[in-house]
């Protein structure tokens, strides 16, 4: 006999790099919370590595990075990157920030799943960390 | 899921593959199908071994940067670390931000210090079984010594504490009235009171305050979490007080307390879900006394006399 | 009705003084129809409330602005900040903005320079030039301030943690042009308390952070008397959510937090209080706004003259730099964005700021164009010459609606500051993420009014269109990063390195000690130590601050 599975959705918000702006991180974090996630904040100044490291230890189905420095071509790549490194590809990255547009398919070919620019809704970004949640649970044997 | 995936997951567990420590967390805090089966296949000697530290207080107190401090001790001694960090979760939402691990994010690269965070998920007996399952499997990844961090305002909290062989429960200056509501339980359950923030204005008296009111006075110990002042003295009080359960018995004694503890709130988990179902079907008239309606309620599932 | 002597008093004595030394723009402010603009418009009788909160411009409790004539004396400055990616391409610009007739100039440093990390650091991959000039030197100061005679300009530098590090630069390029440090005339940030709760540039913890911030009030007092030493910033703190009465309360808190530092070292309220200046946001909601920085400017005299006991006018003075804000651009319909600044920069000249930076319209999609500078630049210039309300001061004094939130949130503000002080200090409000949490509350609070529909952004939630084209955008040479380590490099070898390790061992003697850290950071910048190897041994006596992530 066991009990009901009292699954949540859990993921990982972060900021790579050295941009200290994190409001629109944490009114992110924020609005998940309010939507039943369950949401490890990282804080500011993460490098790619401990974010990928806390990634993996708290077991999360999705990260989430902003950034409004302009690095995101290489900030974001390089979280990505460092999950492939600890054996967790498969757990999907997404990004926000002051993104142009003309970045989004050079990020998304580098393994992001999905960008969102400057003006995106927060009901849109939590149904795509809900999507991608669900995404990852039924692709996992274990 | 069978149980060939379960014995390569312990497998990877066992050779301390983070990826698989923290996977067999979830699927024993979510209750997963094959929970049972992870737990059991548990190796006793590891579990036998390590030493819990409870670590408790009141927001603000430094707990985390505390803790922060105290894994750099523990590694220093070449120990490798399992940290639990205990957040509630939102009563309205079910949600929760764990922000815990971000004070101990000095220790994000170092592969022997596995940090999971938890939300309490308005579990009330649940959350000390997950709590109490997480320390297991830590154990069986090769960790040593466990520190499970809560805030400790809650009975659920409080309860997870009762998980630990050894308790902190730590205070600092200027934080009012929620010290005075905590004491009470508290004090008893401590086994060390820190006085963190030592170099504020107001520690000396609060320390003279716990002093007084403290079972011994040798349990009370000033720490500043940011400067790292105390920490040392505070880590060989821990490792001589362990000596001194270990040696009396107290340790054995906590633990088999601790594990009646973790059997009554699982059954009453697993009760919960036929009692939900016995409920409906008592099609109760409103009553003065629904006392009587539980006894009732608990005749009908074959538990006279309760 | 005879005037009343108050006024009589204040035209004799202030009005007159200021007059003779800074003649008025023009000797008479007409409109189109050829009447006279009064210089400054009063009830038409004065009371004691009048007095006890308005007062006359240049005299306590300077509600109605810190000068006498305000902007009919002398406009504010049009400070542009700006920086780009390489010293030499930021000397360009600067030398571009000054031709287009800007009069300051503002320096945006890039984030490794901001946190101390030298180009070539781990932490700076993919950071270098991005939002602003990467400073690893004494060299790039050199050409950054190229053929720019720092006698003449006024130059504003964003940097906080390690300003005392740029601000020895900048004097020793100063130097090296023959002018005396008794001339250059600037604003440092220096700011390090909203870093901590709203900026994220920080590097030490904030105990040494104040040390070495009072470390710089002692030794500009009598070395760069044109120097403004801090501006104290709530332009991050509203940029993160805040309200604007929060922005005003955490904003002066802090201004507290830093005189009590310098009085508790020993120094002179009269000495250092006169070259603190402040940094405000204007948010496009223009009447709270105008009340924000009126409020702003009188509790700020009365704190310093009733808690710190200041007794030069100058002490008492609020003066500011305003930037419209940031946060309120919208990626949507862009064009949008030149008029959601020109309200907001109307806002602060008719709060009565001393400098002013307008935002460009493409700053929620990236780094200004040269275009866009110019437009922001240029709607300075209308509100300057043709919109008038310049020509008269502090031109909404006495509505009543004005009056009443000056008012409110001077209380709103006052209370904060009450409970922050109970509380045991903003060192200690930050440290338990107190501030931290007060802000994120009111920025959820706002977006989920956008989201929600509650509150109307123009092309966001309301009035969208179809838009396709992006606009042209300044793309960043991504050699740069290379570029700059290689210059870096070669300064490294060029040097004489065993200057530089006793340069670098003195200082880390004197961190350790109490010793005013100004004059050996000064030697160590002459000796081309570079800004990371001076942050690192400062890092090894005072340790690092981390985010500790307050949600």
């Amino acid at each position: 006999m066991t009990t009901d599975t009292t699954h949540k959705n859990r993921v990982l918000i972060g900021k790579a790099g050295l941009d200290g702006h994190d409001r629109g991180a944490k009114v992110i974090a924020r609005a998940l919370r309010d939507h039943g996630f369950e949401v490890i904040y990282t804080g500011i100044r993460r490098t790619p590595e401990e974010i990928a490291a806390a990634a993996i230890q708290e077991d999360v189905a999705a990260v989430g990075l902003s950034s409004l420095s302009g690095a995101h071509l290489r900030l974001f790549p390089a979280v990505v990157e460092a999950l492939r490194q600890a054996g967790a590809s498969d757990i999907p990255v997404l990004g926000g920030g002051v993104i142009p547009r003309e970045d989004v398919p050079l990020l998304i070919e580098a393994g992001i799943t999905e960008i969102f620019t400057p003006g995106t809704s927060v009901a849109t970004i939590v149904k795509a960390f809900t999507e991608a949640c669900a995404t990852h649970r039924s692709g996992r044997t274990l | 899921m069978t149980s060939a995936a379960i014995a390569s997951l312990l497998e990877r567990v066992h050779a301390r593959d983070p990826r698989a420590i923290s996977r067999a967390i979830s699927l024993v805090e979510d209750n997963h199908p094959q929970a049972d089966l992870i737990m059991s296949s548990l190796a006793k000697e590891p579990i036998e071994k390590m030493m819990v530290i409870g670590i408790t207080g009141p927001p603000g107190a430094g707990k985390s940067t505390l803790t922060g401090q105290l894994i750099s001790r523990f590694r220093a001694e070449g120990q490798r670390l399992g940290i639990i960090a205990i957040d509630p979760s939102s009563p309205i939402s079910g949600g929760a931000i764990l922000g815990d691990r971000v004070r101990m994010m000095q220790h994000a690269l170092d592969p022997d210090v596995l940090v999971r965070s938890m939300a309490t998920r308005g579990r009330l007996g649940g959350l000390c079984a997950a709590a109490g399952a997480t320390v297991r499997i830590m154990a069986n990844g090769g960790c040593s010594v466990i520190i499970i961090e809560t805030v400790g305002v809650g009975q659920s909290e409080m309860d997870i504490i009762r998980l630990a062989d050894l308790t902190l429960l730590v205070l600092a200056p200027g934080l009012g009235d929620d010290i005075q509501a905590m004491k009470a339980g508290l004090l008893e359950v401590a086994d060390l009171l820190v006085v963190n923030k030592a170099d504020c204005p107001g520690s000396e008296s609060l320390a003279l305050d716990l002093e007084s009111v403290a079972p011994d006075r040798s349990r009370v110990c000033q720490t500043d979490a940011l400067t790292g002042r105390g920490v040392v003295e505070l880590s060989s009080r821990l490792a001589s007080l362990d000596a001194e359960h270990r040696a009396d018995g107290t340790r054995t004694d906590r633990r088999v307390q601790a594990q009646e503890r973790e059997i009554v709130d699982l059954a009453i988990e697993l009760l919960r879900p036929r009692l939900d179902l016995a409920v409906s079907a008592l099609h109760s008239e409103p009553s003065t006394n629904p006392r009587h309606l539980a006894h009732e309620l608990l005749l009908r599932l074959g538990i006279p006399d309760a | 009705m005879s005037k009343h002597p108050k006024l009589m008093d204040w035209e004799e004595k202030i009005l007159q003084k200021s007059l003779e030394r800074f003649p008025e723009r023009q000797p008479q402010f007409t409109n189109h129809g050829g009447s006279e603009i009064p210089r400054l418009a009063v009830p038409v009788e004065i009371d004691d409330a009048y007095l006890h909160d308005l007062g006359f411009p240049g005299s306590y409790p300077y509600t109605r602005g810190v000068q006498p004539t305000m902007y009919r004396g002398k406009l504010w400055t049009m400070r542009q900040y700006a920086g780009f990616s390489t010293a030499a391409e930021s000397n360009q610009r600067y030398r571009f903005l000054l031709d287009q007739g800007t009069t300051g100039l503002s320096v945006a440093f890039d984030l490794p320079t901001q946190i101390g990390y030298d180009s070539d650091h781990p932490m700076a991959a993919g950071e270098v030039g991005k939002v602003g000039v990467a400073i690893d030197s004494l060299a790039d100061m050199e050409i950054l301030f190229d053929q720019i005679p720092l006698d003449k300009v006024s130059t504003s530098m964003t940097i906080n943690a390690p300003s005392a590090i740029l601000l020895a630069m900048y004097v020793a390029v100063a130097e090296k042009q023959g002018v005396p440090s008794a001339k250059i005339q600037g604003t440092i940030q220096n700011d390090i308390l909203k870093e901590y709760v709203a900026r994220g540039t920080y590097i030490f913890p904030p105990r040494p952070s104040l040390r070495l911030i009072t470390d710089i009030f002692q030794w500009c007092a009598t070395e760069t008397p044109g120097f403004n030493t801090i501006s104290i910033s709530g332009y991050h703190i509203r940029e993160a959510g805040s309200t604007a009465a929060q922005e005003m309360a955490f904003t002066l808190a802090n201004g507290c937090a830093y005189v009590q530092a310098a009085l508790d070292v020993g120094l002179d309220v009269d000495l250092f209080a006169r070259r603190l200046s402040f940094f405000f946001n204007a948010s496009s909601d223009l009447l709270e706004e105008v009340a924000k920085f009126r409020a702003a400017r009188r509790l700020w005299a009365r704190i310093m003259k009733e808690r710190f006991h200041a007794r030069h006018p100058a002490s008492l003075m609020l003066r500011f730099h305003t930037q419209t804000a940031g946060s309120s651009l919208t990626a949507q319909q862009i064009d949008n964005n030149i008029v959601r600044v020109t309200l907001q920069a109307l806002a602060a000249v008719l709060g009565g700021t001393q400098s002013l930076h307008t935002n460009s319209r493409d700053e929620a999609l990236s780094l200004p164009t040269e275009d866009s500078v110019r437009t922001a630049l240029r709607t300075q210039q209308i509100i300057a010459h043709e919109s008038g309300v310049a020509d008269t001061v502090d031109p909404l004094a006495g509505s009543y609606f004005i009056e009443a939130a000056t008012d409110r949130i001077e209380a709103e503000a006052m209370a904060l500051i009450a409970k922050i002080d109970q509380a045991g200090g903003v060192v200690s409000c930050i440290e338990d993420g107190f501030i931290q949490r007060q802000i994120e509350n009111s920025a959820y609070a706002f977006q989920r009014q956008v989201e929600n529909g509650e509150r109307v952004v123009v092309g966001v939630n309301r009035f969208q269109t179809d838009e396709e084209a992006s606009p042209p955008l300044l793309r960043l040479d991504p050699a740069v990063e290379t570029d700059q380590v290689s210059r870096l490099k070669a300064v490294r070898a060029k040097r004489d390195q065993s200057t530089v390790d006793s340069t670098l061992r003195i200082l880390g003697a004197a961190a350790a000690g109490k010793t005013n850290l100004m004059p050996i950071i000064l030697e160590a910048v002459k000796s081309y130590a570079t800004l990371g190897e001076i942050c690192q041994v400062l890092r090894n006596n005072f340790g690092e601050y981390r985010d500790r992530g307050h949600l």
